[in-house]
């Protein structure tokens, strides 16, 4: 399979981006939920944020490799009526969207007092912005408001990918699985 | 008849003037923050966590004569809570401990000064935190007063008290358990005289 997508299938390096990214976004996600309500003498009360921070910047680096990538690359043609493939077009401008802004309200939490975010211990992203009172607290809110609207987008593309298939047998959901028509 | 009345009157007000001089006022100093609100808890029982609130306001009165006449009134905002750890204080303010969203004041009133001479006193009265109103006393000692190189004249005191974080039911509060029952303040309180 080539690296690069051609106008009707997408190559290796989107597929790859596009499922380590679905599986990083949604554990993230549970990850999260579960780890804000942990009790402080629970054993993953320290390790879980540890995970969730780390992974965080790992999607962030994603985040950013994905959008040079879907910025340098041809993109497969839409399939589907025009105003389907408007609204495509916009769910993964939308998608684009909350997953930067998702990535920088995570940062903007852990670094509002000038602490960085350590990844697994390996290196530290540097605090860089401490620009207003309870910074936490509002990038915190911002945060969570944006990562249920992420996950419900998330659901509907699932959705419209499993009504591509098997209402309109079209190959929409098979490119991105890299099968051959 | 109307000299006399007069007369009476200039004393009367000659008297209440004096004694309004009695009683000094004070605000607290939190424009030029010569003030502090500080407290320390124990971590796990294995060191000292200590934090401070940024952001407050009061006022004292102090009557050097007569002591009985000293009050202190002070507001502390909760969300000014600041521990040098954004991810802790976040979570401080949250619903499980503070929660700063539906009681963002705390206040003191004071109700008795109960003075020990040399400066030192017990200042006892009304701490209001998470909705919950306390009775509690605060060990005062007074560490400086005298005209300041800016034309005003400020007097400065210290306090400690123990709170007791059992007192104010926080969500999770217990489940931090008796190491971290107590909690130590320490306050650094300047006031300029208005």
């Amino acid at each position: 399979m080539q690296l690069r997508n051609t106008l009707y299938r997408y190559g290796l390096t989107a597929i790859l981006l596009h499922w380590s990214m679905a599986i990083l976004i949604i554990a993230l996600y549970f990850l999260g939920e579960y780890m804000v309500d942990l009790d402080y003498y629970d054993a993953w009360y320290k390790a879980a944020p540890d995970l969730h921070r780390s992974f965080g910047v790992i999607t962030a680096i994603l985040v950013i490799i994905r959008l040079a990538w879907r910025l340098n690359s041809t993109h497969p043609v839409i399939s589907g009526k025009q105003w389907e493939q408007h609204i495509a077009l916009w769910v993964h401008r939308i998608f684009y969207f909350l997953m930067a802004a998702v990535v920088v309200s995570g940062y903007l939490i852990t670094t509002a007092d000038g602490q960085g975010v350590s990844v697994f211990n390996w290196f530290d992203i540097p605090a860089s912005f401490q620009g207003f009172e309870n910074q936490e607290d509002v990038a915190g809110e911002i945060h969570e408001w944006l990562t249920h609207i992420l996950i419900i987008l998330v659901v509907l593309h699932t959705l419209a990918a499993l009504k591509h298939h098997f209402f309109d047998h079209d190959s929409t959901m098979r490119r991105i699985l890299g099968m051959s028509d | 008849m109307i000299r006399k009345a007069l007369l009476a009157l200039t004393f009367m007000l000659g008297l209440s003037t004096v004694n309004a001089q009695a009683t000094e006022h004070y605000t607290i100093d939190t424009k030029g923050m010569h003030a502090f609100v500080t407290f320390k808890i124990k971590h796990l029982g294995f060191s000292w966590l200590e934090g401070r609130f940024n952001h407050f306001s009061g006022d004292f009165e102090y009557d050097e004569t007569n002591p009985a006449n000293n009050k202190v009134k002070f507001e502390l905002d909760v969300n000014s809570l600041d521990s040098n750890h954004a991810e802790r204080d976040k979570h401080l303010r949250s619903k499980r401990f503070f929660d700063t969203k539906k009681f963002p004041k705390a206040t003191f009133v004071s109700t008795q000064w109960v003075d020990k001479g040399n400066g030192k006193a017990t200042l006892k009265g009304k701490f209001t935190l998470r909705g919950f109103t306390k009775n509690i006393d605060i060990d005062v000692s007074q560490v400086g007063s005298g005209k300041d190189p800016w034309g005003g004249f400020r007097r400065g005191f210290e306090g400690t008290t123990t709170l007791h974080l059992s007192d104010y039911k926080m969500k999770e509060g217990a489940m931090l358990g008796p190491v971290a029952e107590d909690v130590h303040i320490w306050l650094s309180i300047e006031g300029v005289r208005k």
